[in-house]
């Protein structure tokens, strides 16, 4: 719908765009972005005709906009502006009337029932209408801009142009102007382009967009294909890491701030701690944690372990905000705590340790054999109510892992887990075959992320090699110790 | 809200017809108009005598002060909106000041043309007023080839300074003719007859109608020229389009009666104060509420230290300032307080 050519601008001697190209379709949402500089508003501004083209080519639906009058052009394109300003005394209501400028036509033109209906639609959309008749100074500055942003949509344009629409905004507000923005376009049939200066914004609302650097295209295409840390890192010249976003499929960025990197080995100094029904496990600094656990489950940074213990009838309905309250009562802070529950005594618990140079680890582990599983054949089991695991395990390893090596972790140690459990013939009583793990297990896997860096965690590798060992070793000590206890009763 | 202006506007006409020396009433200036102008026969009560007071001396002077507080007040408002300035007036672009130097040089050296005689003021007055203009413009396209208005106000103010200077030059040089210089500078709408409202009218006309015609379009200046030119409109024409006009009605307002100050500030704020910013209604409301203003200052300058004269220009400021002052006081007071 839009076309754009070997667009080129120059400031005196800048050459601020060169032989910018690209096209837009009908119902895209574009973004453009790049650093301070790279040209990102004044090729809006080209397309706005806010600039003169000198060099170059610019069509909308294939006629060139050099042919189309100011008024035309109003017809078909509408402008979100950047800054906020106001012009005195103006209503709502008729700074958004001031869009259905480009469709009236004579010298004293009557304001007709299109008009009205144009204008009252933008209102309902932005959802301005109750503040029809109000000053527009007295409106803060998020509903200013969804009044300019009716006035853009009472001009009916089959193209709205943004720049940087949400730069004065606070979080909830830049996100609440952008989905109605995209609602509004998906149900007008509208094309969008914006520039931004926000990746993860970009990232999240456009279907395509172009990154510019200097003035010249850096990469044109999907968000989730384009942005890699690779082309952002060398446009933006700063350390940029990408991620999955976790709800939406489209990638997340974040920056790197620099850091001190610690000196101090962490397991020399790292010990359980025993309290009445819990052990613990105290870092002096952040772990990145992948877990199971009950409290703090999946990717956290957390300063502290708490394995607790309940009673074989602890049933509750929300047993992970009962856990938060019990970290609360004991002065943890359940942001930066892996919670577990078992029905094991704690006292039981092993902790094993391998302190060698470039490889340390070490394993707590609780296991007792309630509920015993086989995986295999899990599904021939009538369906009951979850109780407290009873093997619960935290492995903490001296070094920086990538998320595959967590991954690989959690698959070694679970592999060690269920030789373990085959070796002491441990059972699963419903199918009388060997148990590999028990109905509620919860692993956590730490790493100092500093230091040695393990790409994988595998079998074949020497963190591999050296988890396995732990792990088979300290569950095999704690189902005996499990086994002893039960023995004396 | 029109109906209240138009009122005001005629009243104000008519009490500037009736009020002087010699007392006539409302009804009676009717009359002669209509003896006058539809050719109705004139009642027994209204001494014959009258008519020539009111035709050639009255009526001249009140038609003049309407038409030239109607400019002014125009022009200031177009100006404000243009110029997205509060504080802009109809002589922000220098016309006027270029306009007064040709005035005060005929002054100064006794010009007259021949075939124009005392004319020969206001007419030179009004092409030094639309060169200064054209000079303005000129200049501003030099330095910037997109003519920001930013840019078009400091080149008025460098036209205007230099021009303010070179009369405060003749003022210094010269001898007898200081009093009648001054007394124009301070500006006047008396004993001017019919003549100079026939100069003013046409560029008053031109004016007007201009202006009133691109009320939207000023209301879309009032945001900026960005968002002007985004909502579709022709920034780059119109813009030259309402300066002139504007210009327009300055030059031809100051060439015919001296600068009168603070009418084509205060009343496009006055009537904005009172009705709202659309220009659509502002301009039509500041055209005949600046022509009462206009009649009713002219009427107290004549009327109060009688039979001598207060300079126009001082009563529009004695009492166009504390007018002001209370309105602005009242609404905003509502507004923030």
């Amino acid at each position: 719908m839009l076309q754009v050519r070997e667009v080129s601008h120059r400031y005196g001697t800048t050459q601020v765009l060169d032989r910018v190209t690209f096209s837009v379709e009908k119902g895209e949402l574009f973004g453009i972005i790049g650093p301070n500089g790279s040209g990102k508003t004044t090729l809006l501004k080209l397309i706005s005709k806010e600039l003169p083209l000198a060099s170059g080519e610019i069509a909308i639906s294939g006629r060139p906009l050099s042919e189309l009058s100011t008024k035309q052009w109003a017809r078909l394109a509408a402008v979100l502006p950047q800054t906020l300003e106001t012009a005195h005394g103006y209503t709502v209501k008729e700074t958004v009337a001031l869009g259905r400028y480009a469709h009236q036509r004579g010298l004293l033109p009557a304001w007709t029932a299109e008009d009205e209906a144009a204008v009252q639609e933008a209102l309902a959309v932005v959802g301005l209408a109750h503040k029809m008749d109000a000053p527009l100074e007295r409106l803060s500055g998020g509903e200013r801009q969804r009044a300019y942003l009716a006035r853009a949509l009472a001009q009916e344009p089959q193209l709205l142009l943004l720049d940087e629409p949400t730069n004065h905004m606070d979080l909830s507000g830049q996100v609440r102007l952008l989905d109605r923005l995209t609602a509004a376009a998906r149900a007008r049939g509208l094309t969008v382009v914006a520039v931004f200066h926000e990746m993860n914004v970009a990232s999240l609302y456009c279907d395509r967009v172009l990154v510019l650097k200097d003035g010249k295209t850096a990469a044109l295409g999907a968000p989730a294909d384009v942005m890699t840390p690779a082309l952002l890192n060398d446009v933006f010249a700063a350390p940029v890491v990408r991620q999955a976003h976790p709800a939406a499929a489209k990638p997340m960025f974040s920056f790197v701030p620099q850091h001190r990197e610690e000196k101090t080995p962490l397991l020399g100094g790292l010990r359980p701690v025993f309290l009445a029904d819990a052990v613990v496990l105290a870092s002096p600094r952040p772990l990145r944690v992948l877990s199971s656990a009950l409290v703090g489950a999946g990717f956290q940074w957390a300063t502290h372990f708490v394995n607790r213990q309940v009673g074989l009838d602890y049933d509750c309905g929300d047993a992970e905000e009962e856990m938060r309250r019990y970290l609360k009562r004991h002065g943890f802070s359940p942001e930066r705590t892996i919670g577990m529950m078992t029905a094991v005594d704690v006292h039981d618990a092993v902790w094993l340790q391998e302190e060698r140079k470039g490889c340390s680890a070490a394993v707590l582990v609780t296991a007792g054999v309630g509920n015993a599983v086989d995986a295999a054949r899990a599904w021939r089991h009538q369906p009951a109510a979850a109780k407290p695991g009873t093997i619960n395990m935290i492995i903490v390893v001296d070094g920086t892992l990538t998320e595959a090596a967590f991954v690989q972790a959690v698959m070694t140690a679970t592999e060690a887990k269920a030789k373990a459990l085959a070796e002491r013939s441990v059972c699963d009583p419903e199918t009388r075959t060997l148990a590999t793990g028990t109905s509620t297990d919860s692993l956590a896997v730490a790493a100092t992320q500093t230091g040695r860096s393990f790409p994988y965690a595998g079998t074949a590798t020497e963190l591999g090699r050296t988890l396995g060992r732990l792990v088979y070793e300290a569950t095999i000590e704690a189902l005996d110790r499990y086994e002893r206890r039960r023995g004396k009763r | 809200m029109y109906i209240m202006a138009v009122t005001a506007a005629v009243f104000s006409l008519l009490a500037g017809v009736s009020t002087g020396s010699l007392s006539i009433p409302f009804s009676s200036i009717i009359e002669i108009l209509a003896s006058q102008w539809l050719g109705m026969p004139l009642s027994s009560d209204v001494p014959s005598d009258w008519v020539p007071i009111v035709m050639a001396i009255r009526l001249p002077r009140v038609v003049l002060a309407f038409l030239v507080g109607a400019s002014l007040a125009l022009a200031g408002a177009a100006f404000q909106g243009l110029l997205k300035n509060a504080l802009a007036d109809p002589y922000t672009l220098g016309v006027s000041s270029g306009a007064s130097v040709g005035a005060v040089l005929v002054i100064f050296l006794g010009w007259q043309w021949p075939l124009f005689g005392t004319f020969t003021l206001p007419i030179v007055s009004i092409l030094c007023g639309m060169a200064t203009l054209a000079a303005v413009l000129a200049f501003t396209r030099a330095v910037d080839r997109r003519m920001a208005v930013e840019t078009i106000i400091l080149a008025g103010i460098i036209f205007g300074a230099f021009f303010s200077a070179f009369i405060s030059l003749m003022i210094a040089l010269t001898g007898d003719e200081l009093r009648q210089i001054i007394s124009w500078l301070m500006g006047s709408v008396a004993m001017r007859g019919w003549k100079y409202s026939g100069l003013l009218f046409p560029f008053f006309l031109i004016g007007a109608v201009v202006l009133i015609a691109n009320g939207r379009e000023l209301n879309a200046f009032a945001f900026g020229e960005a968002v002007a030119l985004h909502v579709g409109v022709d920034v780059a024409r119109r813009k030259i389009v309402i300066l002139t006009a504007a210009a327009f009605l300055t030059g031809a307002a100051v060439s015919v009666s001296g600068t009168i100050g603070f009418v084509g500030l205060v009343v496009p704020h006055i009537v904005r104060l009172l009705c709202g910013p659309d220009y659509r209604v502002l301009l039509p409301l500041s055209l005949l509420y600046g022509g009462a203003f206009l009649v009713f200052a002219d009427l107290a300058a004549r009327t109060i230290i009688e039979p001598r004269e207060l300079p126009i220009g001082v009563i529009t400021s004695l009492v166009g300032a504390p007018l002001f002052a209370v309105l602005f006081f009242r609404k905003t007071k509502r507004k923030l307080g």
